[in-house]
């Protein structure tokens, strides 16, 4: 067999490779509206946040990832409730309660007497575990923010770019929001198994980031951002193969790669037509 | 207040924090009429105009905005285009994308893009002598440029009530021309406009009605007799020594 296919032999290779598809798409797409709110921070916050779910589902017998999934969201919520109540800006907002969830996480650890959770897991993340049970789990959540992101799709974007006047126009700017913070935590939790707490702010910010340096239309943008977000994940994975290298921290270093090659690109096409 | 009117405000009172930005403001607004609203900073103008957009609620007093109170206006009535600097000029969208947002609220998720959609888009940037410039990027435009893209969302948005907050503000004199063209055509065709404004050289052109705002309402009547009011001069040397810093 051909030795660049050797990869693609074992089944939980092939796992990781579907599940690589799918986080990459779900966050690069996701992140161009993380991008364009200007929320590169909310990433870092629920994942963090999360690990309170973690530790709480260790305690109850629960499994990791429900735990995470239902904290993620609540935190979300939680985000949009004290930045709109309390008239507090969201990077504020995020910054109290994602510090605050993942201390909550450390003083539930810190009482326990004997803890086996294996924090490596969570911490950097471990795509290769993949099981047949994660990938229906990340499926059915990909089904879900894809069709909602069809359905509000326009008021998305609307909402994205001028959220004052999409409002008085009549639009549920509101509600808009809470489904978009909702949709992101859901996503972070699907990220979460392939690149772990520490590194899935990456996936969300970087594809589109890059992609925001080469489009200065919406659609483009997006999807731009998809194809790099694919080919970071899929790429990293697959040369950390090769590389025999830590799957999560391969594909943010790809993704990083491409977002200063994007920059370059800008650059020498800004030159040629000066 | 006669029955039918687009815009009822009775009594109404906005307070931010401990601010008292509207004090008991009662006014009405016909249909195909321009209402201009003339005060000098901090005097409530955007204020009133927020409140009958639905983006602030009321301390007290009632509103009345197309016969229902306006978080029940249905989506797609209310076009609004704010002070300019609230939006991030480098979003990725070219001057068509921005106009094209204002057909939005009229469609349900479900809804294609239809002819029609490109129609009105097309007919909006043509009103404001944009449409050359529809493939640009909205962060390559002047601030007169950037100003008539707003009001081509507006109007592409098919509204049953305008309101303008500003528009003339720090914009060229064509612009200002080209707006006061396309207010009054669809003020002819029977839309209710209310717009506020420094500038008070011009507002008998512009306006059928002239209201002094200075949280109260000082007076409000035909734009010529308004101006040889006194309530026209007492805030005239204000607004000129501020004229063209933003108000709250």
């Amino acid at each position: 067999m051909n030795a660049l296919l050797v990869p693609f032999q074992y089944a939980f290779m092939q796992r990781a490779f579907v599940a690589a598809i799918a986080v990459g798409l779900l966050c690069s797409i996701m992140g161009t509206y993380v991008v364009l709110r200007k929320l590169s921070f909310i990433g870092d916050g629920i994942a963090h946040a999360s690990f309170a779910g973690i530790v709480i589902a260790y305690i109850r017998g629960l499994d990791y990832y429900v735990g995470a999934a239902i904290v993620a969201v609540v935190t979300a919520l939680g985000i949009g409730f004290v930045h709109r109540k309390g008239n507090i800006s969201l990077d504020t907002t995020i910054g109290v309660l994602f510090t605050g969830m993942f201390a909550l996480g450390v003083f539930l650890m810190s009482r326990l007497k004997n803890y086996a959770v294996d924090l490596q897991s969570f911490l950097f993340g471990d795509i290769l575990s993949v099981g047949a049970k994660d990938l229906l789990f990340i499926g059915v959540l990909s089904a879900i923010i894809g069709l909602t992101v069809i359905v509000l799709f326009r008021g998305l974007l609307y909402t994205t770019f001028d959220p004052v006047v999409a409002q008085a126009s009549g639009l549920h700017v509101e509600t808009i929001e809470y489904v978009l913070l909702v949709m992101l935590a859901l996503t972070i939790i699907v990220a979460l198994q392939s690149v772990g707490i520490i590194l899935v702010a990456a996936l969300l910010v970087t594809p589109a980031a890059a992609a925001y340096q080469l489009t200065d239309r919406f659609a483009p943008m997006m999807s731009l951002s998809a194809l790099l977000g694919v080919t970071s994940t899929v790429g990293g994975l697959y040369l950390s193969y090769f590389l025999r290298s830590s799957s999560g921290a391969t594909i943010v270093l790809l993704a990083t790669i491409l977002f200063f090659s994007a920059i370059g690109v800008k650059h020498l096409r800004s030159v040629r037509f000066a | 207040m006669a029955r039918g009117d687009a815009v009822v405000v009775e009594h109404l009172v906005v307070r931010y924090d401990r601010v008292v930005a509207l004090e008991d403001v009662t006014v009405a607004a016909h249909f195909g009429e321009a209402l201009g609203i003339v005060g000098p900073n901090g005097s409530g103008k955007s204020t009133l105009l927020k409140s009958i957009a639905g983006l602030l609620s009321p301390s007290s007093g009632t509103l009345d905005v197309l016969g229902v109170a306006p978080e029940k206006v249905p989506p797609g009535s209310i076009a609004y285009v704010p002070q300019i600097e609230t939006v991030d000029w480098s979003f990725p969208a070219t001057v068509w994308d921005v106009v094209a947002m204002g057909r939005y609220p009229r469609l349900h998720f479900w809804q294609f893009w239809k002819a029609a959609d490109r129609q009105a888009v097309q007919e909006a940037l043509h009103g404001v002598n944009m449409y050359d410039l529809r493939d640009r990027h909205i962060s390559e435009l002047s601030g007169g440029q950037q100003q008539r893209v707003f009001v081509a969302r507006a109007i592409a948005q098919a509204p049953k009530l305008l309101l303008l907050d500003e528009p003339t503000t720090g914009v060229d004199a064509a612009t200002e021309e080209a707006l006061r063209q396309v207010v009054r055509s669809l003020v002819a065709g029977g839309l209710p406009v209310l717009m506020t404004t420094h500038d008070l050289e011009r507002v008998g052109e512009w306006f059928d009605r002239l209201m002094v705002l200075d949280r109260r309402v000082l007076a409000i009547g035909k734009p010529d007799e308004v101006v040889e009011s006194g309530a026209y001069a007492s805030i005239r040397e204000h607004t000129h020594t501020h004229g063209h810093a933003r108000s709250a």
